[in-house]
């Protein structure tokens, strides 16, 4: 079956809970194959939480989360977390990260096949960093570390990719070059997710726009999604008053 | 120089401690690996204060220490996991709690219990020179458990230590990977209290790993540099502890951590070329 035959992500009234507290509720959407999602809503509105509970890291409190079978094949989920959640002091170099993807494909004793390290080559190429494929993960600039946590998710043939705060610390043209990376890979029918704040990205090159606030506030396409009622409830009047933002040259506002 | 190296092979007792201090050498730096870069060095320091309650049962019992202080070694470790996954207390709390009364368990064990034959300093600073026959066969055995041990779960230790919500997202058992990682941490800390003893163990776990550390741009570079800095130290302090008739374990504690300062030295020094290399004119 390929990819894009694959249904998408439907997840209907989900309530999540966090050290306590409700951080989501009520949260419906449908996502189809083949679709690039941005994530967007203010500090502390949950976006890191919803894609925690897609990933299956965080537990459902309510509601239902249906992956389509993506969470019961092999490797199916990707995650690329927030730069601070990774151990910065272990010495891998880029490969070596590429390679983890296919660890869930080795069996127990077993070292990596000779197609497991050409897909790793594979996978390094197409995000264009099979060069530094010896450099230390410190030694890269953050778009570049970015690119190698998608490669390590092309390499562990994820149909489903989650990136919480990809673009954060990341120069804007090392943004575009995520993107067109993230572009090709709804073009093969994968689902990704991406948590972020830049809404010109999002509304410019991203499919669909998800917009929570610890709730759904709108979900379909960035020009009938980001609302001037959506985008003032997010960041008050900064953000759509500003003649100095990004958004109010580009986004189409409404 | 010959009779200086061949010295320790016309005696039994050399021969055996210094088997069981090179398993102690490679061993150690293996385990370590993960211990320092998961940022747990306090805790290999607690677990090896902590298995001094089956250390005196084993002195009770007049069995060899592996048969008590490995299970209790053990169970400290998954104690400790425990403790900190279910009460929410931070690790290193959890870590001091259990260690302080695991520690003064052992030491009131030792001080109320039956009386027994042997010099707390031994225990605490290690009596290599002492081991049996079976005290080389045993760590022959437990050396071969921690090697299968490590080979089995090495990619899940691995992704885990580097990235531990992806490690759970490919579906990897993070909380099993911890306590698996201690358990193994507990064994090869057992095996090498006769070596070392329960203070200096410590040494022979982080210096070496932390100075291959410092020269290794891979962890299995890591792993076999600090295994190897390891045996290096191991024959190394044995020797001067014959040579220089100082007691074995604080000799060897000494030359890893002399090796850890050469090491730190050496990486500055080619840091430092590094940057005046690369800068212009």
């Amino acid at each position: 079956m390929k990819m894009a035959d694959l249904p998408g992500i439907t997840v209907k009234n989900v309530t999540v809970e966090r050290n306590g507290y409700r951080a989501l509720f009520d949260i419906t959407f449908e996502v189809g194959q083949g679709t690039l999602v941005g994530v967007v809503g203010p500090n502390g509105a949950g976006k890191s939480t919803l894609l925690d509970a897609l990933a299956g890291v965080l537990p459902i409190a309510q509601g239902t989360v249906d992956l389509h079978g993506a969470e019961v094949r092999k490797g199916a989920l990707a995650y690329v977390p927030q730069r601070d959640s990774i151990n910065w002091r272990f010495p891998a170099t880029v490969l070596d990260v590429v390679m983890m993807g296919r660890y869930c494909h080795i069996r127990w004793f077993r070292s990596p096949s000779k197609r497991d390290r050409e897909l790793a080559r594979c996978c390094l190429e197409r995000v264009g960093l099979w060069k530094c494929r010896s450099s230390r993960m410190n030694e890269l600039s953050g778009g570049q570390r970015q690119r190698v946590f998608i490669a390590r998710a092309l390499a562990q043939e994820a149909s489903i990719i989650l990136l919480d705060e990809a673009f954060s610390g990341v120069d804007v043209g090392a943004q575009e070059g995520i993107v067109e990376v993230l572009q090709s890979l709804r073009d093969e029918g994968r689902i990704v997710l991406l948590a972020t704040h830049d809404l010109t990205n999002l509304a410019e090159r991203f499919d669909q726009a998800l917009c929570i606030n610890r709730c759904i506030c709108a979900c379909g396409p960035p020009d009938t999604a980001f609302t001037h009622r959506v985008l003032e409830e997010f960041y008050s009047s900064h953000a759509i008053d500003s003649s100095e933002t990004r958004l109010d040259l580009e986004a189409p506002v409404r | 120089m010959i009779d200086y190296i061949v010295a320790p092979f016309q005696y039994g007792f050399m021969v055996r401690a210094l088997i069981v201090s090179l398993i102690v050498g490679v061993m150690c730096p293996i385990i370590g690996a993960y211990v320092i870069i998961r940022g747990r060095a306090f805790m290999g320091d607690a677990l090896a204060h902590s298995v001094l309650p089956g250390v005196v049962l084993a002195l009770w019992l007049k069995i060899s220490i592996f048969y008590s202080a490995v299970p209790a070694g053990i169970a400290t470790a998954l104690l400790v996991g425990y403790v900190s996954r279910r009460t929410g207390i931070s690790d290193d709390t959890s870590v001091g709690i259990i260690f302080a009364g695991t520690f003064a368990l052992g030491l009131v064990m030792l001080s109320a219990g039956p009386i027994v034959a042997v010099n707390i300093e031994d225990l605490l600073l290690g009596t290599v020179i002492g081991v049996s026959q079976t005290d080389v066969f045993v760590s022959l055995g437990l050396m071969a458990v921690a090697l299968v041990g490590v080979y089995a779960f090495h990619r899940q230790f691995v992704y885990t230590t580097f990235d531990p919500v992806g490690a759970t997202v490919v579906g990897i058992k993070t909380g099993l990977v911890e306590y698996a990682l201690l358990a193994l941490l507990a064994l090869v800390i057992v095996m090498s209290i006769e070596a070392a003893g329960i203070v200096l163990v410590m040494a022979m776990l982080i210096a070496p790993a932390a100075a291959a550390h410092l020269l290794s741009r891979r962890f299995v570079g890591v792993m076999l540099i600090g295994a190897l800095l390891g045996a290096i130290s191991a024959v190394a302090g044995m020797y001067l502890a014959l040579h220089a008739n100082l007691p074995p374990g604080p000799a060897m504690a000494l030359i890893a951590v002399g090796m850890f300062g050469a090491a730190a030295v050496t990486k500055r020094r080619w840091t430092v070329r590094q940057e005046e290399s690369q800068q212009p004119g």
